[in-house]
């Protein structure tokens, strides 16, 4: 017999795709035929959101505190970018799913050590692994190019067919955005289950989902590298559009980047991965263009208002609104 | 005699040089209301940490079910059938009162680890939970966010936890601390409301309450078993009314 009672039913309905879910992905093909010159900006939006979702699954819903992300990052970008440069495979639906599976072996490896941990440990050894992978591909010249990375990749065409042309990135964008379609139709099928529901346990209070018997450490490890498995196609994609690898895809500045982006739009709540992502790249690029010597500022004071005054982030001030416009409506 | 669902063999528990459980011999029938007191830092926390597993053993042993879990991991021993709740809540602050209990339920029923099916699909676990909080009369507050009820409510959510995994033995650390007066009813409905055949320890300072449910007091002074009776048979000893009614009778 099923429970009739409305929270019931709203839980038996949360995973339901509600009506503005739909906007980002029209959006996002608008601005293919609205802005065909700025296809390579907006590549670069949409490889940032799919990084950001990934952080979102381990940071948002599970609660891991990383400052590392970027070394998954790097290991996707460092496999496509190697495989492709040595002629070893060029392929890139396939490199793609390689970098995918070699960033999720580095985050299955460093998770079962790291995970063991909490807090403030656990992130400095987060940043610590990606200093390591990011030293090694320093280290490493003779295979990653050292310093310089390795530039014009050559990236075999799209199911044989669609050249990945990066003055005219048409054949990026598009591939770039079913990419993080797919992914994202993952990683909001994994928040919305079972496991996810005890990710956001573990989120919300660690010692007691051990009371209740559920295998916490094991659990995180899984989200983890899946998360960082999400985290390597989108450096992956990365390399293949840009048809580049270096250093910066496993350094600090862009695992920070990625959880600013994610503390600006509102982290565990899938979407804010979206805003965060389109709102931090927008500014930076316009910002940059009106003061090119300052526009760090305004993004900084920007953070600090968005710190100190909406802790959930651009959606979190967007779902209080909702609360606060519904609410006179409900008790009326 | 029949094997108690819970039992401790000379149980001990050694934090440096201070012992906080010494030698411990303790039984929890099928069944039983049992009520463990004593006064502030007599121990009665770390005994129910042993007991669940959150802490280790220094020697002796834990046996549930007449199976030695002493060196078994909380969360395994969760599996066997004992709950437990906590003197501070430990709750889902951020979930609603439904998802709380949904936790528990889905991990009891091995519906946790399911990835490429929505939470909701489980209406099994849905219904659970929600049936769960119809019977502690949480049912309205199951939308709401934990963290916005009113402690006495979310006293009842903490148990509501426990209870989620259809435990045989139940260990409550002061499950009406900090609770309001004028709230405090419920609590002791809820508890008193519990399924006849779950084994309850319950550890408070509450006399009313331990008087009220217990068919069986142990006294815990100084980490060791002071006395242990039927609720008549502490209330009449001299040496407990020495120790500790004594003392509260006075505080």
């Amino acid at each position: 017999m099923r429970d009739e009672h409305p929270a019931a039913r709203a839980l038996a309905g949360r995973h339901r795709l509600r009506p503005w879910e739909p906007i980002p992905w029209v959006l996002a093909l608008a601005w293919y035929v609205v802005f065909p010159k700025h296809l390579g900006f907006g590549t670069e939006v949409l490889v940032t959101i799919l990084f950001a979702v990934s952080l979102d699954l381990a940071l948002g819903y599970a609660g891991v505190v990383t400052l590392g992300h970027a070394a998954f990052f790097g290991a996707g970008a460092y496999t496509v970018g190697m495989l492709a440069k040595h002629g070893v495979w060029n392929e890139p639906i396939t490199s793609l799913l390689l970098a995918g599976l070699v960033a999720a072996a580095v985050g299955l490896g460093s998770g079962l050590v790291l995970l063991r941990t909490r807090g403030l440990t656990l992130l400095m050894l987060t940043l610590c692994t990606m200093a390591l992978l990011e030293e090694t591909a320093n280290l490493g010249h003779a295979y990653t190019g050292g310093f310089d990375g390795l530039d014009s990749l050559p990236i075999a065409p799209l199911l044989g067919v669609f050249e990945f042309n990066p003055l005219y990135p048409r054949t990026q964008y598009l591939y770039v955005l079913t990419v993080l379609f797919l992914c994202f139709v993952f990683v909001r099928t994994l928040v919305h289950s079972p496991f996810g529901q005890s990710l956001t346990g573990i989120r919300e209070n660690t010692l007691r989902m051990h009371a209740v018997g559920a295998p916490v450490r094991a659990r995180l490890v899984v989200c983890y590298t899946l998360s960082a498995a999400v985290a390597g196609i989108a450096g992956g994609i990365w390399a293949q559009a840009n048809a580049y690898v270096n250093l910066g895809t496993l350094g600090l500045d862009r695992a920070a980047t990625v959880l600013i982006i994610l503390a600006l739009g509102g982290h565990g709540r899938l979407y804010g991965a979206f805003i965060g992502a389109a709102a931090y790249m927008m500014l930076s690029h316009f910002l940059s263009k009106i003061y090119p010597t300052a526009w760090q500022l305004g993004l900084g004071l920007l953070l600090v208002v968005i710190a100190l005054f909406a802790r959930n982030g651009i959606l979190g001030i967007g779902a209080a609104l909702w609360r606060r416009a519904r609410l006179p409506r409900a008790t009326s | 005699m029949s094997v108690p669902l819970l039992e401790t063999r000379a149980l001990c528990r050694t934090f440096g040089a201070i012992a906080a459980a010494r030698d411990i011999d303790f039984r929890l029938e099928a069944g039983a209301r049992h009520a463990l007191i004593g006064p502030n830092g007599a121990g009665k926390t770390t005994f129910v940490n042993l007991l669940a597993g959150a802490i280790a053993a220094s020697s002796g042993a834990v046996l549930l079910k007449g199976r030695d879990v002493t060196r078994v991991a909380q969360a395994e021993r969760v599996k066997l059938g004992l709950s437990r709740t906590f003197q501070i809540n430990r709750l889902f602050r951020g979930l609603s009162v439904l998802e709380n209990v949904y936790i528990p339920v889905a991990e009891r029923v091995g519906a946790a680890p399911s990835m490429f099916r929505p939470a909701g699909r489980r209406r099994d676990v849905v219904d659970e939970a929600m049936q769960l909080l119809r019977t502690l009369r949480l049912a309205d507050d199951a939308p709401r966010r934990v963290a916005e009820l009113p402690y006495g409510r979310q006293r009842l959510v903490e148990l509501a936890i426990a209870l989620g995994r259809k435990p045989e033995v139940l260990l409550l650390d002061e499950p009406a601390a900090g609770v309001p007066s004028a709230e405090s009813h419920i609590i002791l409905d809820a508890i008193g409301d519990l399924p006849p055949h779950i084994a309850v320890l319950i550890i408070d300072h509450d006399m009313d309450l331990v008087f009220r449910f217990a068919d069986r007091i142990t006294v815990l002074v100084g980490g060791a078993v002071f006395a242990t009776g039927s609720p008549r048979e502490i209330g009449s000893n001299p040496d407990v009314r020495a120790v500790y009614l004594g003392q509260a009778a006075h505080g």
